[in-house]
């Protein structure tokens, strides 16, 4: 690839080494949680990467454009609201390829998630907990518009390099894992972007994949990552037309599935997670036969107060 | 008599009401009054037994009523009861 002059070159070497290590996660087969033998469910570990979870893709795909573009330079600092695992993303990220950060979150951002950001060296920007994301997004806008020149803006709600680094990755990797047998494709919707991108990838290579997007029963819910669309700022990148059907998923069934999981799984998964999982479950039991993949955005190792309190 | 600041996400069922008062004197009793007064919420802060979502993050001043009475936590005339929605997307 030919660099433009313009282009801060040694930071774009830098971000493109990191590539090996976004992406390529394993396809874990469920097997114990549904009853139908001729129904396969497939998820994704999207924990297995740098960052630990699915907001590797995106980052590391909106850093790598700011750069190339040359918004994101030497000297420019890295700034964006998060629930906190685009923040994490971005913060391994920033460290390694040596750029500042900034990160707006919410007050009531879980203790892990905060000392994590801290220990990667962002700086971070508490905003009222009543507010939830949006009010963080307000935030992050108000400090670029004070100080333009100093902020890189990565606006993950907006940027087309979110939804594309799972168009141009995610749903290759899963129809190459599936042999091309994949017939359901489930996810939550949190910015979008994962839903949004692999249903827009995996409809191109096969049109009969049928899409199933997910959301919270209720405004009020304890699945941290996804949005009741309802109720929350609709993201920029969120197409209406894209899912065949979207599910309602309670928190409850959700905490079930954790407890469930880790006992006929072995997996300990995160409240969206198993969210997902729940979607897929129920996707499963529609169906006479096929093949529903679905996303594990991360595992529990972030969510100590919930784990505690489901397993109790 | 006690203040709840409704969060955001709920205030399209409060006619985007920031604050209300109410007359309960448990955190219990407020919220059902809040449901009360605006119907749609309910079935956003109740289960089916009408007790409060066990998920739903509640303060009475800067504490987390799980580390008070919960739900039975006494409050008075000038309490202010927080429902913190969860942190959503991204």
């Amino acid at each position: 690839m030919t660099v433009s002059p313009a282009i801060d070159s040694a930071l774009f070497e830098k971000v493109e080494q990191l590539k090996p290590f976004i992406g390529n996660t394993p396809l874990f087969p469920i097997k114990n949680m549904t009853n139908n033998p001729n129904v396969v469910i497939y998820a994704k570990l999207e924990w297995m990467q740098l960052g630990g979870s699915v907001k590797a893709r995106p980052a590391h795909n909106i850093i790598r454009e700011a750069v190339l573009s040359g918004e994101l330079h030497q000297g420019r600092t890295l700034l964006d609201a998060t629930s906190g695992n685009t923040g994490i993303a971005y913060a391994t990220i920033a460290a390694s390829i040596g750029i500042p950060i900034t990160i707006v979150l919410p007050e009531n951002a879980s203790n892990e998630r905060i000392t994590i950001l801290k220990s990667l060296g962002a700086e971070l920007v508490l905003t009222s907990k009543f507010d939830a994301t949006d009010g963080a997004q307000k935030k992050a806008r108000a400090l670029k518009n004070e100080d333009p020149d100093k902020y890189f803006y990565a606006d993950q709600y907006a940027n087309e390099a979110n939804w594309k680094a799972h168009y141009n990755n995610t749903s290759q990797e899963i129809l190459y894992q599936t042999k091309s047998s994949i017939t359901h494709f489930v996810a939550g919707l949190g910015t979008t972007g994962t839903f949004i991108g692999t249903s827009r990838g995996l409809r191109e290579l096969n049109p009969t994949i049928h899409f199933i997007s997910l959301q919270p029963e209720t405004a009020l819910h304890g699945l941290e990552g996804w949005k009741h669309l309802e109720t929350a700022k609709v993201p920029e990148i969120y197409d209406n037309d894209i899912a065949d059907i979207n599910l309602k998923i309670s928190t409850g069934e959700a905490y079930e599935t954790i407890k469930q999981a880790s006992k006929k799984e072995g997996l300990i998964l995160s409240p969206s997670s198993a969210a997902n999982l729940v979607g897929a479950i129920k996707v499963a039991n529609s169906l006479k036969s096929g093949v529903v993949v679905t996303i594990f955005p991360d595992n529990g190792d972030k969510y100590s107060e919930v784990l505690t309190q489901i397993f109790k | 008599m006690s203040k709840i600041i409704i969060p955001t996400p709920l205030r399209k069922f409060t006619n985007q009401t920031a604050t209300i008062q109410t007359n309960g004197t448990t955190v219990q009793a407020a919220i059902e009054e809040l449901a009360t007064k605006f119907p749609d919420l309910k079935q956003h802060l109740f289960d089916q037994s009408g007790t409060i979502r066990s998920f739903i993050r509640i303060f009475v001043g800067d504490d987390d009523i799980q580390s008070l009475e919960k739900e039975a936590t006494k409050v008075s005339q000038h309490t202010i009861i927080s429902i913190v929605p969860a942190i959503a997307g991204g």
